[in-house]
């Protein structure tokens, strides 16, 4: 496969794959004859970010969702596959390094109350970027940038001698945003980042997140499990089920006309707020187990549509009508229309 | 200085200045170590005899009992040994030895625990099991042994005109080497807690390095435990400097700590003569039992769960 890298995205991956050894101690292993257990959490992968878009992926939890951020800003070093950023291959490098290429990328964390040092003041916390890159030469230039910072987020300059306990979970998620923004990244990898968040605040987060975006051009990749959250954020939409995307396209054509039985029984999931609304199906069954998958399309023991082919072939992802591309056999073999269109009745 | 006096209230106010003005035997204990260090550090002036000075020792005066039985004088208020040192002045000089070597060996132990701690934790992989498994050797032996093996290997390394000079230094290598374990173990286990946190991953994103991670994120988070461990293996190295000095292999009869002062004593308990041993004796379970009682206030302080 070549990568084919469009002018117009800034980050390509191509057949990415990471996998766990979460065998037991060799000893251990040895004596009781147990195999080696291996945690696939991400299966083989392949996207493209478009340039100042936002490309979200979701997915349930243990989707591998959170593993692809990892890999992407080097906190994991990938089994497989590559990476390029802007073209160059940033497939094993370390974090942080080459910093001429990482401070063009940078992450916002889930946990607002982890992501911070409960020791440091806010001013170091986010000047620490500004001193390793080198973007500040002294100290008080330091302490200008973080000021500024801070009101760009919506924070009070004064804050920068505040510690992070002092800050209600919102604030310091502006406190993390402010951090990533030292950089002047061009890509912001945002890692559920208000799924900590109360509701009220959420869309505050969301909102800020937006306006920064349109300031300073930035593309992001948003994971989050939260359907309303994506359908707020994205553009282009990957929906990832046990480690493998199984849809991926524009958000319209994913929420509007979902061409895998997962994406539709996904957003199923998500509450109407008519009165008397159709009676909702949750999704049947539990996922799987990512360290011994289903043979074939790994969805088939949770899918009505599987059949001998789902269970014993893995699917491709194919291009459909609207735009977007499915790995579903049924869709392939035009056995999904006329579910869907069960489904909606 | 405006802000000076606002400082002082809030930590006059604080939650562990305050869990220790309500709790009385942490005051009276922190006033008797006070009293005890402010002893040791004036000694040369507080002391009534420079007990090292033998133009001062007077043989006449030898073995007088403390002043309050009969047959004492005023002079000697404790009494003096077969050579006529003051057994008060003794004393204040012997503190001097121990608490340096207690302090001293409590820093080498706590710098080199934290910083194996901090390598092995964060690291992990062989290093870790390498550093750990050293740990568990040592800790499967009683401290004294480990100390005493320690104590002689390095004597007999050096030449024996050297080993009254560098006593001190053998004391403090022997103890400190000792107990490196207990702060290694207790920072490997924060230390593995930390780096698994968020922040750590933020800090490798940014571009900060391995050291400085260690350095400046973990350091600071995990040492809170140390301190109370600090204050405990104080008082276990008085003693264990103390055991050592009594077998012999510690400090030289010319430089007494309280633990070679009570093996002096120890001769001539049996002639009636019991005061050289009893002092000493008590002046150290006092200052032993003050350190302990401090540390295990201070640990209860800084756990939330009992707060």
């Amino acid at each position: 496969m070549t990568p084919q890298i469009t002018p117009d995205d800034i980050l390509s991956v191509q057949n990415i794959s990471k996998r766990f050894d979460v065998s037991e101690p060799f000893l251990n292993r040895v004596l009781e004859r147990r195999p080696r257990r291996i945690l696939t959490a991400v299966n083989d992968i392949s996207f493209d970010v478009p340039r100042g878009k936002t490309f979200a992926v979701v997915g349930e939890s243990g989707c591998g969702k959170s593993t692809v951020a990892r890999l992407l800003m080097g906190l994991h070093t990938p089994s497989g596959g590559t990476i390029r950023f802007e073209g160059d291959d940033i497939t094993r490098m370390p974090p942080g390094k080459p910093a001429a290429l990482r401070r063009r990328m940078q992450m916002i964390f889930q946990d607002p109350y982890a992501s911070l040092n409960p020791r440091w003041r806010v001013r170091d916390i986010i000047g620490e970027p500004l001193k390793n890159f080198g973007i500040c030469k002294n100290n008080a230039e330091v302490t200008r940038e973080v000021e500024k910072l801070l009101s760009q987020v919506g924070l009070n300059p004064a804050d920068a001698k505040k510690f992070p306990h002092e800050f209600s979970g919102g604030q310091r998620q502006r406190l993390s945003i402010a951090r990533a923004l030292t950089t002047r990244p061009e890509l912001l990898i945002c890692d559920e980042p208000t799924s900590a968040l109360d509701v009220s605040v959420q869309s505050q987060i969301l909102n800020l997140m937006k306006d920064l975006q349109d300031e300073f051009n930035m593309s992001y990749i948003f994971i989050s499990h939260d359907l309303a959250v994506v359908w707020y954020m994205a553009d282009v939409l990957a929906v990832m089920y046990l480690g493998k995307i199984v849809e991926v396209g524009p958000k319209e054509e994913i929420f509007g006309n979902p061409q895998h039985p997962y994406t539709r029984l996904l957003m199923e999931t998500v509450p109407k707020l008519t009165v008397g609304g159709s009676e909702r199906v949750p999704v049947a069954g539990e996922v799987p187990n990512p360290i011994s998958p289903p043979s074939g399309c790994a969805f088939h023991p949770r899918c009505p549509m599987a059949n001998d082919t789902c269970r014993s072939v893995a699917p491709a992802l194919n291009l459909r009508e609207g735009g977007q591309k499915s790995a579903c056999h049924a869709a392939d073999e035009e056995r999904l229309k006329p579910w869907l269109r069960m489904a909606a009745e | 200085m405006s802000n000076f006096m606002p400082m002082l209230y809030a930590f006059w106010d604080s939650d562990i200045t305050y869990s220790f003005r309500k709790s009385r035997v942490a005051v009276i204990s922190a006033l008797v170590l006070l009293a005890i260090f402010l002893t040791a550090i004036f000694a040369p002036s507080l002391a009534p005899q420079d007990p090292f000075n033998i133009a001062e020792l007077d043989l006449f005066d030898s073995e007088l009992p403390p002043a309050w039985v009969e047959g004492g004088s005023a002079a000697y208020l404790l009494g003096t040994d077969t050579q006529a040192r003051d057994v008060l002045s003794s004393i204040m000089y012997g503190m001097r030895i121990s608490l340096l070597v207690g302090f001293a060996s409590v820093i080498l132990a706590a710098v080199m625990g934290v910083a194996l701690g901090l390598l092995g934790g964060f690291l992990g992989g062989i290093v870790d099991a390498v550093l750990m498994r050293i740990a568990d050797v040592l800790l499967s032996f009683p401290p004294i042994l480990v100390a005493l093996l320690i104590n002689g290997v390095l004597r007999s390394a050096l030449p024996s005109s050297a080993q009254a000079e560098s006593a001190l230094i053998v004391l403090i290598l022997s103890i400190g080497l000792t107990n490196w374990v207990q702060y290694a173990r207790t920072v490997r286990g924060s230390t593995m807690v930390e780096r698994r946190k968020e922040y750590i991953e933020a800090a490798r994103t940014l571009g900060t390095g391995k050291l400085a991670i260690m350095i400046k994120h973990i350091l600071p988070n995990v040492l809170g435990p140390v301190l109370v461990i600090a204050t405990i293996n104080l008082g276990m190295a008085v003693l264990t400097e103390a055991t050592l000095s009594f077998l012999g292999v510690g400090m030289p009869p010319t430089q007494p700590s309280l633990g070679t002062l009570i093996q002096i004593g120890n001769e001539f308990l049996f002639s009636g003569i019991w005061w050289v041993v009893v002092f000493p004796a008590a002046v150290l379970a006092i200052l032993v039992l003050a350190v302990n009682l401090l540390g295990d206030w201070l640990r209860d302080a800084l756990n939330p769960k009992l707060r």
